[in-house]
């Protein structure tokens, strides 16, 4: 789950690493009041779960309050576009107001899982402010790393290394080793998967500060973190994922205009790999999971065809725990339900294929079943391109 | 032969008298593998499908000789019962379970090194060696006795190949899901150097997917060590990057992980990788009739 900078700040200023003062607004109003309160300059941020803000517009400098009230009417409400966001943007609904700081030095920190090691690994560059990203592509030998014990943070010596690694001057060493160690806590203590501070400041008067935060927090662990569920915001989520989520079917919607319907991450992805080899393109990724129900083929099959742009679907199940005569029934009905329109493809493998291939055609409804991957995604291209749904 | 399982293997069911694991022991039963017992702490005394439930894996394998075990436990208790089956020594233990927090793995992975249980998982269908055993939740009519290895990231996508290769009578010695999570037990290194060793395998399909770079990994090592024929896929070659795709494992980031890349290594290593998943049987018989 992916929270904003400033909920991701709060808990790093819980476990001590230092960051700027600053307050969110979620109005002009809100605004002023906060940059009053910071006095003098202040930067306003706009607040959505995606990087490349500054480029965007989504980050500027204010003089006064004044000034900050001029940049929050015009970045409330506006459509704000990164390389990450996709063309469609996000809203800006929350700024952060925060006091502005004299920066000599930008750096980078960073906790992520090594999957080779099975440990997080902590990450350090000097090269602060860039994406690491691209640092790791040109420069990766500006990246230093120190494993995190299992059980335990950063020790100070690992601290130290980073630290004096990043050429931080020997006066500022130990706040930065207490604000490192501080993230590894923090890390842990949340169960997070990513941890970033970029750019992490020294300023002018040898001080340092988390300019910018970023946690993500492991899905799996939320159950035992229940103040940290309340920080996800449903508004920077595709409103169809959100949905979806609730019967517990895992759904992104991508660009093309074939839906999938398939059992299996693994062969969901395979699923839109076909399509696409097939000369067609994938409208989204559907795993209705192992185990699905009637009610859960139906709620994913609405779902699907609420995406305006699905001109045919491709359900692609392999049956093993979910039935082909569960399954079956659950798109007969849906079908039924829905007034479906659009071409459906079936393709159906495994446990009880035969009754559930016999209730497709027992329901007089206009089904295509396909034998195999390949005919199936040959077939959906095909329908896709004829389909009158424009 | 077989890799891993066989007609010797004794299997105790962690969590046994949950739903889940009752249908699939059941199943389990009935495709012939030797479910001895199970394991649900509290319900020991009692009986459960006509066997023995024990509170603790060590008396259950005290008690029935057990020398691998199932968990089919809730993904919060998940890491403590493959923990708890370690310390009681059992040689394999398959975790199903899909759902564990990662740190709770960095702790499993921690507290497995230096003890010499193998873990297969979590997340993962489990492992078959058709005619012989089957532990986990694999259907098994799909599956045939025979000479070729399967190893895969994902569940559904190996029934998709073991179904190609059922359908064009090519049978299977091995198969074995590794499970979709950043944190495995065996590894395609781990499950390869075993489909190399065994006689009775004469061919390896491994399915891979996006995320982390196992693929490129085993890759290095089938292009230095195996001389056997190797069919690969990798799935998710359109998927969007940054996106999780189901499996936790299948993310996309920064450059690494990409399938392009991963296809790249493997056809550097000799492996013949399909481009489209439904090459897999038939690209396999090719090799299999080019190698005789």
């Amino acid at each position: 789950m992916k929270i904003h900078e400033y909920q991701a700040k709060a808990i790093l200023a819980k476990y001590d690493v230092p960051v700027p003062r600053g307050e969110v607004a979620f109005t002009v109003d809100e605004v002023e009041i906060a940059a009053r309160k910071i006095g003098g300059s202040v930067v306003v941020k706009a607040q959505i779960h995606a990087g490349g803000r500054g480029k965007g517009g989504g980050v500027k400098v204010a003089k006064d309050a004044a000034e900050a009230v001029e940049i929050a009417k015009k970045m409330l409400g506006m459509k704000l576009v990164t390389h990450q966001t996709g063309p469609e943007g996000r809203i800006v609904q929350r700024l952060l107001v925060e006091e502005t700081l004299p920066i000599e030095r930008e750096l980078y920190l960073g906790i992520v899982l090594d999957r080779a090691q099975g440990t997080p690994v902590f990450m350090a560059s000097a090269a602060g402010g860039m994406e690491i990203e691209e640092v790791a592509a040109k420069t990766p030998e500006l990246i230093l790393k120190e494993a995190l014990e299992p059980g335990y943070g950063l020790a100070a010596f690992q601290g130290r290394n980073l630290a004096f690694g990043m050429g931080i001057p020997a006066a500022s060493v130990n706040a930065a080793v207490a604000a490192m160690s501080a993230l590894s806590k923090a890390y842990l203590a949340n169960d997070a998967s990513l941890a970033e501070i970029n750019p992490f400041i020294l300023t002018k008067d040898g001080k340092v500060y988390a300019l910018d935060a970023k946690i993500t927090l492991d899905d799996n662990a939320l159950y035992r973190h229940k103040d940290l569920v309340e920080l996800r915001d449903l508004n920077e989520e595709d409103p169809l994922e959100v949905e979806a989520s609730r019967f517990s079917l895992n759904y992104i919607k991508l660009d093309g205009n074939i839906a999938c319907m398939v059992n299996g991450a693994g062969l969901a992805m395979a699923t839109m790999d076909i399509v696409k080899y097939a000369g067609g393109s994938p409208a989204n990724f559907l795993d209705v999971g192992g185990g699905a129900n009637a009610e859960q083929i139906k709620n994913a099959f609405r779902i699907l065809l609420s995406d305006p742009g699905v001109k045919a679907v491709l359900i692609n199940i392999f049956g093993g725990i979910l039935r082909c005569d569960v399954l079956a029934t659950g798109v007969v009905n849906a079908s039924r339900e829905l007034n479906v329109q659009v071409p459906v493809v079936v393709r159906m493998e495994g446990t009880n294929v035969e009754k559930g291939q016999e209730i497709l055609k027992a329901s007089g409804l206009n089904f295509t079943i396909a034998n195999g991957m390949k005919d199936a995604a040959e077939k959906v291209v095909r329908a896709a391109a004829g389909s009158g749904r424009s | 032969m077989s890799i891993l399982v066989d007609r010797n293997t004794r299997v105790v069911f962690q969590g046994f008298t949950g739903r889940e694991a009752s249908f699939h022991a059941q199943a389990s039963i009935d495709y012939g593998t030797k479910v001895v017992g199970g394991v649900t702490p509290g319900k020991g005394g009692q009986t459960h499908l006509d066997l023995p439930v024990f509170n603790t894996v060590a008396e259950a394998m005290k008690q029935t000789g057990a020398n691998a075990s199932v968990i089919f436990v809730p993904p919060p208790f998940a890491a403590d019962a493959i923990m708890e089956a370690t310390e009681a020594g059992l040689p394999l233990v398959v975790c199903i379970t899909e759902g564990i927090p990662t740190a709770d793995m960095v702790r499993v992975r921690t507290f497995m090194q230096n003890r010499s249980t193998r873990l297969i998982g979590p997340n993962c269908p489990g492992i078959i060696s058709p005619g012989k055993c089957k532990i986990g939740i694999m259907p098994a009519h799909i599956h045939k006795q025979g000479n070729v290895g399967v190893v895969s990231r994902s569940g559904t996508l190996t029934y998709e190949a073991v179904g190609q290769l059922s359908k064009l009578d090519i049978g299977q010695s091995t198969c074995i899901g590794i499970g979709g999570d950043p944190i495995i037990g065996t590894t395609f290194v781990d499950a390869i150097e075993l489909f190399n060793a065994d006689p009775d395998t004469h061919a390896i399909v491994m399915i891979g997917e996006i995320g982390g770079n196992a693929e490129e990994t085993a890759a290095a090592y089938i292009q230095e060590h195996v001389k056997k024929p190797v069919v690969g896929f990798i799935a998710g070659q359109t998927a969007p990057p940054g996106r999780r795709m189901g499996h936790a494992g299948a993310i996309i980031s920064g450059g690494a992980g990409k399938a392009e890349d991963k296809m790249k290594a493997m056809e550097r290593a000799g492996i013949a990788v399909c481009a489209s998943p439904a090459e897999i049987g038939e690209t396999i018989k090719n090799r299999l009739s080019a190698a005789r």
